[in-house]
């Protein structure tokens, strides 16, 4: 093939001079050799179909002249549907009548696109012929001439500015330069806060402060939802689990914070049978008779993870299939986390389950400083 | 290979990959779906006309799992196969037995839901129009009602346990059914799916449905109550019977909202269904767009 590029070049040569330089994938410029023989200036890549007659054409165009008589009935139901028919029992367009104004202001404007559409790709399917059309490409190079003169006129500019005699401004300029590269980035340290000790603390920290100061043991477990007191007898069902909160959340914590610090402080509480309840060294103290309080945040990536099996006991996160063992401290038992979940200290105080102190770890997944 | 390039090139190759594509996204989806082999309802046909009283029927249909003394029983190696039925109350009998999970046909990771067996199906229809039909169905519910409430007292006469609770408390109408999609989504959509589509759990159990009408407000509270298989127990002091109904009436409700477009896809949200809108249009978009370009060029007829 580059023989023929370079045969044909040759042939009409161009105001640059030389060899042009064949561009990938553009047509071989050997026009004058036909790809097949046979072939006449109107003929139809090899493979053609039927040749197009005057009967199938009009055919065509009824089929056609319907789709489009299809889409001019669409539109025309549109605009009828919205004058006249979604406005009516008053309310334009109510939230009541949201659905069925969707289904048919959509609906007809869909038909009258797709009508449209089909009628235009069977018009040129059926009716419009395959004939090549040849469409010349032009060389993208500039010739040696203007090249010649832009490089001139941009030395003699160059030389004119003094940039090369002119050290100091040179060096100013540069100067004045780099700072402004260097701004973008203390605009993203402005993004947003930094973490600074948040993320290793939970509302169960405070919460257990402030309970304390009043001179009481902890603070006490809650129900979310329903921000009742749980007591030791009121959970006494083997196999019982409910999802609970450091009780004040709601007021002890601005309004705009309430949601954060409760996804940080969601805890799953558990009634595990205590024969098979198996503490973790230095926790001994920290169940009340197989009652045990995991938080709810998986360590892999933060999803809750409380699907909680009463026969097996086992922890499903559901994002990923982690599963961690109720009975045995939450050590991961399957998937992809790496730590078990973190445990709450648990008490009794006056009857009710109270937490003694914050998470002694970070709770959730891993984060760049957790160490 | 010259043989596949040849097939690859026929004009409705094009087509086929993109339906087989399509139908594998298909298979896919159905056997991640978690409603994917539920028992059939069995047929045994019993005729139980003289079992009166609910210890025979528990001989009948429970002894052999649960032993003569509904003391539970285990296999060669000690494993646990039923559970001893002492204590668990009459709650947990009309729960297992109205969702026809027992008597269970076979063990299993998960006894499935399936018609009761014909002595305690208090479903049947009896809206026939001949009267004696209607008659005979009635007798027949009746009857079953019957069972199933003897069967109730006889293990609960074993060893105390939760009661049935009272049509008040399952009200659905008079729950608030905000406070229980609260309730619903922090203790319950883990497992159940946010309104109550079910989902899979681990080595083969499931999450069973809630969205069905078939599913009772008395069964929802019963399970809670009790806490069937896998399922974790709410007991009346963490959850109390009025959140429990707030709950039943979050259910309720969220079952009578209409699914625009038809097919709910188990109400999975926006982004999921943004998701199978988007593989199904995209499918019907290269189809279209196959359909445009594809070959058929046409000769001018030389006239």
């Amino acid at each position: 093939m580059s023989d023929d590029n370079k045969d044909t070049g040759s042939e009409e040569p161009r105001e640059g001079g030389g060899t042009p330089e064949r561009v990938v994938g553009t047509p071989s410029p050997a026009k004058g050799k036909a790809l097949l023989p046979g072939e006449d200036e109107h003929s139809a890549p090899a493979g053609a179909g039927e040749e197009l007659d005057e009967a199938s054409a009009k055919r065509a165009e009824r089929i056609v002249a319907t789709f489009f008589l299809l889409a001019f009935a669409g539109s025309v139901a549109f605009i009828a549907y919205y004058i006249g028919w979604s406005g009516r029992n008053g309310g334009m367009h109510g939230i009541h009548r949201a659905r069925e104004s969707n289904l048919w202001l959509g609906g007809m404007m869909a038909l009258s696109f797709l009508a449209l559409a089909v009628g235009v790709t069977i018009w040129v399917r059926r009716l419009m012929t395959s004939r090549p059309i040849v469409q010349d490409r032009h060389e993208m190079r500039v010739d040696d001439a203007t090249r010649e003169s832009f490089a001139q006129d941009f030395m003699e500019g160059a030389t004119d500015s003094g940039i090369t005699k002119r050290p100091l401004l040179r060096r100013t300029l540069l100067l004045a330069a780099a700072p402004l590269g260097l701004a973008p980035l203390v605009l993203l340290r402005d993004l947003g806060p930094l973490p600074e000790k948040r993320l290793r603390h939970t509302f169960w920290g405070e919460a257990v402060k402030k309970a304390q100061s009043q001179g009481k043991k902890g603070v006490r477990l809650v129900v979310d939802g329903t921000n009742r007191p749980l007591r030791v007898s009121d959970f006494s069902s083997p196999g019982a689990m409910i999802t609970v909160l450091p009780e004040g959340i709601e007021h002890d914590v601005p309004e705009e914070k309430v949601l954060t610090q409760t996804a940080k402080a969601v805890t799953i509480l558990i009634n595990v049978p205590a024969e098979q309840f198996k503490p973790a060294k230095g926790r001994e103290n920290w169940h009340i008779n197989g009652i045990v309080a995991y938080s709810k945040i998986c360590t892999h990536v933060g999803c809750p993870a409380a699907l909680y099996e009463q026969t097996t006991h086992h922890i499903l996160c559901p994002c990923h299939q982690s599963t961690f063992d109720a009975t045995d401290a939450a050590k991961v038992v399957f998937g992809p986390a790496a730590r078990p979940l973190p445990q709450l200290p648990l008490a009794v105080e006056d009857g009710y389950i109270v937490a003694t102190s914050d998470y002694h770890e970070p709770i959730g997944p891993s984060f760049w400083e957790r160490g | 290979m010259k043989r596949f390039t040849a097939w690859r090139r026929r004009p409705w190759a094009g087509y086929a990959v993109v339906l087989a594509a399509l139908a594998a996204i298909g298979v896919i989806y159905a056997g991640f779906s978690p409603q994917t082999e539920r028992a059939e309802a069995q047929n045994t046909a019993q005729a139980a006309e003289d079992l009166k009283n609910g210890q025979q029927l528990f001989n009948k249909n429970c002894a052999s799992c649960h032993g003569l003394n509904a003391e539970g029983s285990k296999d060669a190696k000690g494993k646990p196969l039923a559970p001893s039925l002492l204590g668990v109350g009459a709650a947990s009998v009309d729960f297992q037995v109205s969702t026809g999970r027992m008597p269970a046909m076979n063990p299993g990771a998960q006894m499935p839901r399936k018609k009761p067996v014909p002595d305690f199906d208090t479903t049947i229809r009896t809206d026939y129009k001949e009267p004696e039909k209607r008659e005979a169905a009635e007798k027949q519910k009746a009857r079953a009602e019957k069972n199933l409430a003897d069967l109730r007292a006889y293990i609960a006469s074993l060893g105390g346990g939760p009661e049935v609770p009272p049509a008040t408390a399952t009200d659905p109408k008079k729950g608030d059914a905000a406070l229980g999609g609260k309730l619903f989504r922090t203790n319950c959509a883990q497992c159940h799916s946010f309104v109550g589509s079910g989902g899979a759990l681990t080595g083969g159990k499931y999450a069973p449905p809630l969205d069905k009408s078939d599913v009772t407000p008395t069964q929802i509270y019963e399970a809670m109550l009790t806490g069937p298989q896998a399922m974790p127990v709410f007991n009346d002091t963490t959850l109390t019977p009025e959140n429990k109904q707030a709950i039943i009436a979050y259910l309720v409700k969220t079952r009578e909202e209409p699914n625009p477009g038809g097919n709910g896809l188990g109400r999975i949200g926006p982004v999921s269904e943004g998701l199978v809108g988007w593989l199904v249009g995209i499918g019907l978009l290269v189809l279209a767009a196959m359909w445009i370009t594809a070959k058929k060029p046409k000769k001018l007829k030389k006239s």
